[in-house]
């Protein structure tokens, strides 16, 4: 196709470049479902094109089907035209795409410069890794997304969100004509996101095309040019952004019309019900104490490493503090495994679904009633029938969407993993659920229907404690919210107080 | 429509179907085949006294089997358990000597065992040292122990009532070894697939950071399977000690290797995390079926070593085979 020639580079129109890649009608299935259903897909040089759906929509399976992770059962996919397959992950490496996933995998013991080169490291004599030049390498790469490591660290020293820089820095190390984003802003703070749009732009510059999956309707408008709306594995929508509202992505998305308003609550605050004092840890936190009471949300911001997760993991006994006492319901309570922490009605939803919260590898009615065997058998044997009716009940409460209670965790979407994760909990009917980033990496759909959940636990006598860094969450479920800045509580707000400024303020100590 | 609400069915292929597509179904027929086999290259082996005669090639190691199925599947192993035998086989030795009888013998062999997989156990799931590594150290450890105290020298002078274990026969040509295996067996079925116990060790197999996070006491759980594994290596010691009427330092010696190829071929992961007791119980006696039936046509030793060697081999690799095809 011919460019125009009286074209600005400006504003380039999606319709008169070619695309360097497009899906033409593919479809993949799974035993029992049908992941894509025909649908199609163009990335055009030089425009960032947004691909939105709720979980399960099958958003990751493009992702994985033009990486060379699957292969699609119908249809093609076509670089500049041309029919192209991508049988292994290294062929759509070498036809110009990569990718920079939700979970890469890196390696903790190679340092970050390997983990950057890893199968592609520059060669000197004789053939061996150049280590010197790979490392100055990675550095130039590293530097120009804003990343202040050292190339030679050794990866597990780093924290999760430099490690994501690396994943990133790993997917431009290879010279791509296609970049893949897949939720890339999930774990970065709001310095290390402006950096990311920064080089976007510049990667757009370059003439890449770049696909970018996001759950975050700000950065999508913010830096999309283009929009594709997957629902349930079809296409339901494409076009240029500035067409389209907010309002109406989210529609195309649920097939509904959701509110983005946070659920209204009775707020219906019972007796105290939990009750920690000067709990203390060597290096990750000191002197937190706070009340719950039940019906409370209580939210935990801060920015990442502020060492939320670090004292939640503390309390539900994952880690030992070196000192401190939790009272529940007027008893003192030591807490010196999660075993304990779940006897005495707390229990603990992981940021880390994957690793943390749920065992992928077994089936749905057995991570649900995982923690709750001693209800469902009798004398320490198992009764089967028993735990799929006690399954059955909390995964219609949280409207699981799965083929059989029998599918493995790990065929499940996120959110939906994330519901078998909550339903095993409350399956334990604890006194207090603390919830780990409960929203993140979710879609809007999913989200809102957790929030509409924790509102109706809460109504129920729950006491909930959120662990959030959006804020509009924070502020829009919580009664209470305790600000933490590295390791301690640096205030706690609530009423007419919590503003987006004073947790803002607090989280950063100015 | 996503506004409907979608009932989700317990489950898609009944378990009776899933069985049928089964690794166990597999070994099960190369169980029969090398049965046929043997049966037409040897004239002696359809011969109920033979074949009985062909369970004690496997009783005493599939004994120690199911527990070690147990422990690979929470993703340890056991390498100690030939040693702990040995070790074990020479305290009851040496009890004989100063007089004490056959229940005592019993506990001490049983005692021994527990000892044994209670260190191992607490090297690992206290000290957290790879039980890899530890169990290599405690193989060479427990036998050392029984070089010292016996030296060339064998402990014998058995009480008679105490050749029951190893030489008796309950009914026939079934002998009480056969019938402790299939109890044994029973009891690790019904440990591993229809207890809370067992499903824990299938959920620490398969994700040992999320079974702590779902409240299950993980190094608890650990730790008895290193004492039954231990308890069992007992049990063997005294059924080989028993139909031996005899100890040296060399007794069992290399079982281990046997033990965990005979639990590989029942098409338990070594990576953990899965595999079934009906298929170590067929494992078992393919091995047994295995030696035997080369015992009949007069292989020697060191031939059989190498057929074992190659079907360690061949398991390791047949399941990845079989994935493959099923695929």
């Amino acid at each position: 196709m011919l460019m125009q020639p009286d074209q600005t580079s400006e504003q380039v129109s999606a319709t008169s470049a070619a695309p360097i890649l497009s899906l033409n009608r593919v479809t993949k299935v799974f035993p029992g479902v049908t992941a894509l259903s025909e649908v199609s897909l163009e990335l055009f040089p030089g425009r960032v094109t947004a691909l939105v759906g709720e979980n399960g929509a099958g958003k990751s399976t493009v992702v994985k089907i033009l990486t060379g992770i699957y292969q699609a059962d119908g249809g093609q996919i076509e670089i500049d035209g041309q029919p192209v397959r991508f049988p292994t992950a290294q062929d759509a490496g070498d036809a110009g795409v990569t990718a920079i996933h939700q979970e890469t995998v890196l390696f903790d013991e190679l340092s970050v410069a390997e983990n950057v080169f890893l199968g592609h490291a520059p060669r000197g004599r004789f053939g061996l890794i150049d280590t010197a030049a790979m490392v100055e390498k990675a550095r130039d790469i590293l530097t120009g997304i804003g990343a202040e490591i050292d190339p030679r660290t050794k990866l597990k020293e780093l924290g999760i969100a430099n490690k994501h820089l690396v994943a990133i820095a790993r997917a431009l190390s290879i010279d791509a004509r296609v970049v893949i984003m897949d939720e890339p802003t999930a774990a970065l703070s709001q310095k290390e996101i402006e950096e990311l749009y920064e080089l976007v732009e510049e990667l757009k510059g370059q003439g890449k095309a770049i696909l970018f999956i996001s759950h975050k309707f700000d950065e999508i408008f913010r830096i999309a040019d283009n929009y594709t709306v997957f629902r349930d594995g079809a296409l339901v929508g494409s076009g240029a952004i500035e067409d389209v509202t907010e309002a109406q992505l989210v529609k195309m998305m649920v097939g509904r019309d959701v509110s983005q308003i946070f659920p209204e609550r009775d707020r219906n605050v019972g007796d105290e019900i939990l009750k920690v004092e000067g709990y203390e840890h060597p290096t990750e936190f000191a002197d937190i104490s706070f009340t719950l009471r039940k019906g409370e949300i209580l939210g935990f911001y801060g920015l990442v490493g502020a060492g939320r997760s670090e004292f939640m993991q503390a309390l539900f006994g994952i880690t030992r503090p070196s000192s401190g006492a939790v009272t529940i319901d007027g008893k003192r309570a030591d807490i010196r495994s999660p075993a304990d922490a779940v006897g005495r009605g707390i229990v603990y939803v992981p940021e880390d679904r994957g690793k943390q919260g749920a065992i992928t590898a077994l089936p749905i009615f057995q991570n649900v009633t995982l923690p709750s065997l001693g209800r469902t058998s009798k004398n320490g044997f198992l009764r089967l029938a028993e735990e799929f009716k006690l399954a059955r009940e909390y995964t219609e409460r949280l409207d699981l969407r799965a083929a059989s209670l029998d599918t493995d965790v790990g065929n499940l979407s996120g959110g939906n993993q994330q519901k078998v994760v909550i339903a095993k909990w409350l399956a334990t009917q604890p006194k207090v659920i603390i919830l780990d980033e409960p929203t993140k990496g979710i879609d809007i759909g999913s989200k809102a229907a957790v929030h509409e959940f924790m509102a109706e636990l809460a109504a129920q006598g729950l006491a909930v404690i959120m662990v959030s860094s959006e804020i509009p969450e924070v502020l829009g479920m919580s009664d209470r919210v305790i600000v933490m800045r590295e390791g301690r509580i640096a205030a706690e707000v609530s009423g007419v107080d919590m503003t987006p400024e004073t947790l803002v303020r607090h989280a950063a100590g100015i | 429509m996503t506004d409907t609400i979608r009932a989700i069915p317990d489950r898609l292929q009944s378990p009776l179907e899933r069985r049928l597509k089964s690794w166990e179904t597999l070994l099960f027929a190369v169980a029969v085949s090398i049965f046929i086999v043997n049966s037409f290259t040897s004239p002696y082996f359809l011969n109920a006294w033979n074949l009985s005669d062909m369970t004690f090639n496997f009783t005493e190691k599939a004994m120690i089997a199911f527990a070690m199925a147990l422990l690979i599947i929470a993703g340890e192993i056991d390498l100690s358990v030939a040693s702990i035998i040995a070790l074990a086989s020479t305290a009851m030795g040496a009890a004989v000597q100063v007089g004490i009888g056959t229940p005592g013998l019993v506990a001490i062999g049983l005692g021994v065992g527990l000892l044994c997989g209670a260190f191992n156990g607490v090297l690992v799931t206290r000290m957290g040292l790879p039980s890899i590594v530890v169990t290599i150290g405690t193989m060479s450890l427990f036998r050392g122990i029984s070089y010292i105290v016996l030296g060339d020298q064998a402990y014998r002078g058995y009480p008679s009532d105490f050749a029951f274990f190893g030489q008796g026969y309950v009914f026939w040509v079934i002998s009480f070894e056969l019938v402790l295996f299939a109890l044994i067996a029973v009891i690790y079925f019904v440990i591993l697939h229809k207890t809370n116990f067992g499903r824990a060790v299938y959920a620490i197999g398969n994700n040992p950071v999320g079974a702590e996070f779902s409240g299950i006491r993980v190094a608890r759980v650990k730790f008895i399977l290193f004492l039954l594994t231990g308890l069992m290596s007992g049990v063997a010691a005294i059924c080989l000690t028993s139909r031996l009427a005899s100890t040296r330092p060399s007794i069992a010696f290399g079982w281990e290797l046997e033990i965990v190829t005979m639990v590989v071929l029942g098409g338990v992961s070594i990576l953990g995390g899965s595999g079934l007791i009906p298929g170590v119980v067929i494992a078992a006696f393919v091995m047994g079926l295995v030696t035997f039936g080369l015992g009949l046509l007069n292989v020697p030793g060191i031939v059989m070593s190498i057929v074992i060697g190659a079907l360690l081999i061949g398991v390791i690799a047949l399941p990845r085979l079989w994935d493959k095809w099923r695929s």
